[in-house]
């Protein structure tokens, strides 16, 4: 009796799950269409009107050149930032002098404000691509470096005796030993990283780039143009969105297999 | 593999724990020295405390702050096997990734794996992960893992504590199982006195406090002697003058 109740309610639960974002998203969109219809105002458009907007920039091709223009800009910072970030983190997570030394270097690069790094990249290197992606990453370095030093500091001692006594060798014990300890350091700063790159790289755009999702909101911004602005702004997270659950879920996922 | 002639040679004149957080220096081991004759099963045993497991940390060479000197009586490399207190093994890899991980790519020991999971009752479980399976199994894995490399010499540090009685004898049985298979000299560390009896041919008691070594002998003991309670009760009653 009990199982016969209890069954169909799990059923409901799990169907539920995916229809209840549809109706709160549908919800949202009620409530913007309301709104935008009370405030008649050009700088409230109605969610038609965004759509509209993000159609018309897709068929004229704007929409895909500067979503690319972004993407390759994440990209190539949020690596950089990855792969320099954790060498610094595992170097100060096995050096305590090191760590001793460079804590408050780390401490004083994680409280530098976005955009004074921004600036100064510009006015030091120029408005140049270069100049844009270093700005990004030094933002990033020091969020991965601290993930990274404390996924050095708990390498399991227990593992590493037993690589020296089974005489795994450097290359052996690097792949099944101790990266695998460290993934769910890297994993995590990823995720993390991978959120806050997004978000700098639309304010380096902004500043100093003529293409990308940035440059084209600070053109939109310049001409309150709030329909543009909106679009754009859709079309990022869709496309965040689509990365997160196609990439990076999958990924962990699959990391995480032997967890019980 | 050529038959070892020349004993396993250990001397551990001085080992010092430095003083770490408001606890003083100790001295640990003093004056240890003893030989061991290939394929001989040797149990250390003695008080907590005492200094066993740092003196096998020592023999694997994971601790080389000490004044002595151990000598394996082979040329190269010897082969050693540690099976440690717990079962370290790599939860991120498989039962049989696990085991295969200790032999070099690309060796023919690579085919006795599945032969190896039988006998430690294993088989159906290769493809599964250490967290998914009990502590008993995972102590069998890491017994399957020393094995598979043949070594010439096994260090065990109280391979089977705190598992329940049944299935620590039967994976004590095992391992005798195993070692008569196939023997090989073993240095294993318990404060089990029965545990002790039933394995070894000879045992080590170390003493109290600085310790040096109390005891010396050997064990008698047939294979069949070993699983008959009575016979082992007397000898443990006879070395420990207990039981």
């Amino acid at each position: 009796m009990l199982q016969a109740v209890s069954a169909p309610t799990q059923q409901r639960f799990k169907l539920g799950r995916i229809g209840w974002s549809l109706i709160s998203l549908l919800a949202l969109v009620a409530l913007w269409e309301i709104a935008a219809l009370i405030a008649q105002s050009r700088y409230l458009p109605g969610p038609w009107a965004v759509v509209e907007v993000m159609i018309r920039e897709a068929e004229a091709g704007e929409l895909w050149t500067n979503i690319a223009a972004t993407l390759i800009r994440v990209a190539f910072s949020f690596v950089i930032a990855m792969f320099i970030g954790s060498a610094i983190g595992l170097a100060l997570g096995k050096f305590k002098g090191a760590d001793l030394f460079f804590d408050s270097w780390l401490i004083f690069f994680l409280n530098l404000p976005a955009l004074v790094i921004i600036v100064l990249c510009y006015i030091w290197f120029g408005l140049t691509e270069v100049a844009a992606i270093t700005a990004v990453a030094i933002n990033k370095i020091p969020n991965v470096a601290v993930t990274m030093r404390e996924g050095a500091r708990s390498l399991s001692k227990d593992l590493e005796e037993m690589a020296c006594v089974y005489r795994l060798g450097r290359w052996k014990t690097l792949r099944h030993v101790t990266v695998p300890q460290l993934a769910p350091f890297f994993a995590a700063s990823a995720r993390s990283g991978l959120a806050l790159v997004w978000k700098i790289v639309l304010v380096v755009e902004a500043f100093g780039r003529s293409n990308g999702v940035g440059h084209q909101l600070n053109i939109a911004f310049q001409l309150f143009d709030v329909p543009m602005i909106l679009a754009y702004a859709l079309a990022f997270v869709i496309v965040v969105q689509i990365i997160e659950m196609a990439i990076v879920q999958p990924l962990s996922a699959r990391a995480n297999i032997w967890r019980r | 593999m050529a038959p070892l002639t020349h004993p396993l040679s250990i001397r551990i004149d001085k080992k010092i724990f430095p003083a770490v957080g408001g606890r003083e220096q100790h001295l640990v081991l003093k004056g240890i020295a003893f030989d061991v004759e290939p394929g001989s099963f040797v149990v250390i045993t003695g008080p907590s405390g005492c200094g066993k497991s740092t003196m096998l940390n020592i023999i694997a060479g994971l601790d080389e702050d000490y004044e002595g000197a151990i000598d394996f009586g082979v040329d190269g490399n010897p082969r050693v096997a540690y099976v440690f207190q717990t079962p370290r093994l790599l939860p991120w890899r498989t039962v049989y990734e696990n085991i295969a991980l200790v032999l070099p790519d690309g060796d023919p020991r690579v085919a006795n794996i599945p032969e190896l999971l039988q006998r430690v009752g294993l088989s159906s479980e290769a493809a599964a992960y250490p967290e998914m399976i009990s502590l008993g199994m995972q102590r069998r894995v890491a017994l399957a893992r020393a094995f598979v490399l043949e070594p010439e010499f096994l260090l065990m540090d109280e391979p089977f504590v705190s598992l329940d009685d049944p299935t620590a004898q039967a994976l004590r049985e095992l391992l005798v199982t195993l070692w008569s298979r196939r023997p090989t000299t073993v240095l294993f560390v318990t404060h089990d006195r029965a545990e002790s009896v039933m394995l070894a041919t000879r045992i080590l008691r170390l003493s109290e406090g600085s310790a040096s070594i109390a005891q010396d002998v050997a064990v008698p003991l047939s294979v069949a002697d070993r699983s008959s309670r009575a016979k082992v009760l007397a000898e443990q009653h006879r070395i420990f003058g207990d039981g």
